[in-house]
């Protein structure tokens, strides 16, 4: 049981990363209705910045965790969101209208062009850190000497994300800028008509997708200590499962769907075995999708003749 | 008049060229955001395990310089080109010449591609690029059935291949079969696993479809690394037996097809044997294809890729429509698989990767879905530009990125953006793939 329960907390928080950078999918496909293929890459470059700028800040004799953490999460947000909107400038608007493997297709190379400059311009080692963030409490301690724990790491990435989260909703339903991406997901010439500036929406759709992974791209750095060139590749895979098991499009759906593989991927490594856990993602994910094929929160597409 | 006229002219060029400074100094101030960290400092490990960086100040300089300098040349580029593009309405006599070259090319292409092995017989290295590129001609012919003509996207079609490979490997290493008997069980059981992937994918549409296949490829391919003791995991196979001419081995010994014929040895004729072997698969796929085309059954994947709706009410049975496109094109994966695993004599999961299948569907898209000379001109554009760039090893793949990117901005339809309906009433239209279904799956 307690075995259980500490796996339920590591679950979870891993199930936050993937949900963060799994709402940049959703996002997109919402709008554009295509794969952003380059976001799991937008994510590895989000820890990328995120380790350069908490060295310099280090060696600047900075000492406060917190006002430093605080400095690399907006420093990364900024230039992330930054590669976002370059990405849909670059790759993304020129086939808006066009048809629809042909974005995908930039998309992929897109992905291919991020992975490879980052590999060439950080090497293809993996860059370790020392842990940033030490602690944490101890929450129950059962017979045979089972400690369940919870690290002060765990709580900040969830803690980040909870409010990133809040913020977010707040953002889609509330302010100007959720309405007009809400009319554009529904309708774009309709929402054209009506005085709502397109092109700048979908690329602030980008921009905000690209902050959400950047911050997921700082927290698996906190909580894995390490980035390198590829991390973004898998990291995407998964996290467009989550989006696609939560129902692509809904944004509830997919943080759901990113606890979900999150908690699966924990529980398989912890019961049965370390090297299928990604084998057992993907077999649910199938599995799902067999009975409900459209994801668990998505609404059916209504088909027209 | 005249100087009226050339007034406004210029003035308009004068703000030209001030829009398109602008214009570069935004691209370079963006640039400069976007690698001062990225490109102006350094990290690595230090001897001790402790990450150190230090500033890349003149390179970082040299990637802003080059942006600037690439956005002007590109503004540039584009105003120069632009008109005639706009226009771009070929004249009719052109249009004429155009399509009686693309009636010849197909021949020619065969031709060319028959005689290789004489041409270059001195030129080892052309004839392996030869081998490489109709390799990859065929994945694309394969994954052509089930993208460009039952319209169903597959990201994972590199699972195929290396369902033939591994079996072509395993039977071979650990039963002895020979080549001729396992070709054909490989294609088999590749297809077998077509019909599988199919199963569960049938309900699912687009992008589900996408993500399936995609994590599909990746469940083997994880798969083939942790089955250790089947298939060796990352180590690979090695030592797969090379192809035998019906039983007579292409070998030096006494046995060897060049003592039987009472020629000199020599190794270049096993590279002779293995082009004109996938030179003979490849095609035949295609004639495979361009068959069922003809029948009812490639009538229903092209009707399916129009549209599934009015498909199912003209009372064609969606399912073995799918299922028969998923192994078709399984079937000819799992061929390529086969051939790829004896030439190497050496497989390992690292040839069976995602980039693997996203390079053969860049290959069908950019070839213009469904188009099977275009699926030999993107492969030929595709694997002989990413072997021109061998020399720039580190580069290589960021310049495949940025020409994928560039060649879909370019030509989204692909390379032949025209195609010939397969059944017609009175006469043939050329039909722009602009009106062609895009494969919603």
């Amino acid at each position: 049981m307690d075995y259980f329960a500490q796996q339920l907390i590591n679950g979870l928080v891993l199930g936050s990363i993937y949900g963060l950078i799994a709402i940049g999918y959703t996002m997109v496909y919402g709008i554009v209705g295509m794969i952003n293929f380059a976001h799991g890459d937008i994510f590895m470059i989000g820890g990328f910045i995120a380790l350069i700028s908490f060295l310099i800040l280090v060696s600047t004799g900075l000492t406060a965790i917190p006002l430093i953490l605080l400095i690399v999460l907006l420093v990364s947000m900024a230039i992330t969101a930054l590669y976002g909107w370059t990405v849909e400038r670059i790759a993304y608007r020129p086939l808006r209208h066009s048809f629809r493997l042909a974005p995908m297709l930039s998309a992929i190379g897109m992905s291919f062009v991020l992975t490879n400059f980052s590999q060439l311009a950080q090497g293809a080692r993996v860059k370790p850190v020392p842990p940033i963030i030490s602690g944490g409490y101890m929450l129950h301690e059962g017979q045979g000497g089972f400690i369940v724990q919870l690290s002060n790491v765990q709580i900040v990435v969830v803690t980040t994300t909870v409010i990133l989260l809040a913020v977010f909703t707040w953002l889609v339903a509330r302010t100007r800028l959720g309405r007009d991406m809400r009319a554009c997901e529904q309708d774009q010439t309709m929402a054209a008509l009506l005085g709502v500036d397109v092109d700048r929406t979908i690329s602030m759709t980008f921009v905000i997708g690209a902050a959400l992974a950047a911050v997921a791209g700082v927290m698996y750095l906190l909580y894995y200590g390490q980035v390198d060139f590829f991390m973004g590749f898998v990291a995407g895979i998964k996290a467009f499962t989550a989006a696609v098991l939560g129902g692509i499009g809904s944004l509830p759906g997919a943080m759901l769907g990113g606890l979900l593989i999150g908690l699966i991927e924990t529980l398989w490594s912890a019961y049965f075995s370390v090297e299928y856990k990604d084998v057992a993602a993907f077999s649910i994910l199938i599995i799902v999708l067999i009975f409900l094929p459209t994801g668990l929160l998505g609404r059916p597409e209504v088909e027209k003749v | 008049m005249a100087a009226t006229t050339s007034e406004p002219d210029s003035r308009s060029r004068t703000a030209g060229v001030a829009f398109i400074l602008k214009k570069a100094f935004i691209s370079s101030l963006v640039a400069l955001l976007l690698f001062v960290l990225m490109i102006g400092i350094r990290t690595e490990a230090g001897p001790t395990g402790q990450l150190v960086y230090w500033a890349r100040l003149d390179e970082l300089a040299l990637t802003v310089a080059a942006v600037f300098g690439g956005s002007i040349v590109f503004e540039l580029l584009r105003r120069w080109l632009g008109p005639a593009g706009a226009a771009g309405l070929v004249p009719p006599v052109a249009q004429r010449a155009l399509s009686i070259a693309g009636r010849a090319i197909a021949p020619l292409l065969l031709v060319f591609a028959l005689l290789v092995p004489v041409i270059f017989y001195q030129q080892r290295y052309l004839l392996d690029l030869g081998i490489l590129v109709l390799t990859y001609v065929m994945l694309g012919w394969g994954l052509n059935v089930v993208v460009g003509l039952a319209g169903l996207l597959d990201l994972g079609y590199v699972a195929f291949y290396a369902v033939g490979a591994y079996s072509y490997a395993l039977l071979a290493t650990y039963f002895g079969l020979s080549f001729w008997v396992c070709l054909p069980l490989a294609g088999i059981l590749a297809a077998c696993w077509g019909v599988l992937l199919g199963f569960p994918v049938l309900r699912l549409r687009g992008d589900y479809l996408a993500i399936v296949t995609l994590a599909f490829g990746e469940i083997i391919r994880l798969v083939i690394i942790n089955w250790q003791s089947l298939t060796g995991g990352p180590n690979g196979i090695s030592s797969i037996p090379r192809p035998t001419l019906f039983g007579i081995p292409l070998t030096a010994g006494p046995n060897g097809l060049a003592a039987k014929l009472g020629i000199a040895f020599s190794p270049t004729h096993r590279i002779v044997f293995l082009f004109y072997l996938i030179l003979g698969l490849a095609l035949l796929t295609n004639w495979v294809t361009i068959r069922l085309r003809r029948l009812p059954i490639g009538r229903a994947w092209e009707a399916l890729r129009e549209d599934e709706v009015a498909c199912r009410s003209l009372g064609i049975n969606i399912t073995t429509t799918k299922l028969t496109a998923f192994a078709t094109g399984a079937l000819f994966g799992g061929f390529a698989g086969a051939f790829f695993a004896t030439r190497q004599g050496f497989i390992s999961p690292e040839s069976f990767t995602f980039q693997e299948s996203a390079l053969v569907l860049a290959i069908v898209v950019l070839g213009g879905m469904g188009s099977q000379l275009g699926v030999v001109l993107a492969a030929l554009t595709m694997i002989g530009g990413f072997e021109l760039f061998r020399g720039l090893d580190q580069y290589r793949m960021l310049v495949f990125g940025l020409a994928m990117v560039l060649l879909m901005i370019w030509r989204p339809r692909g390379l032949i953006g025209h195609r010939a309906p397969t059944v017609f009433l009175s006469h043939s239209h050329s039909i722009s793939s602009d009106m062609v279904g895009e494969g919603r799956g």
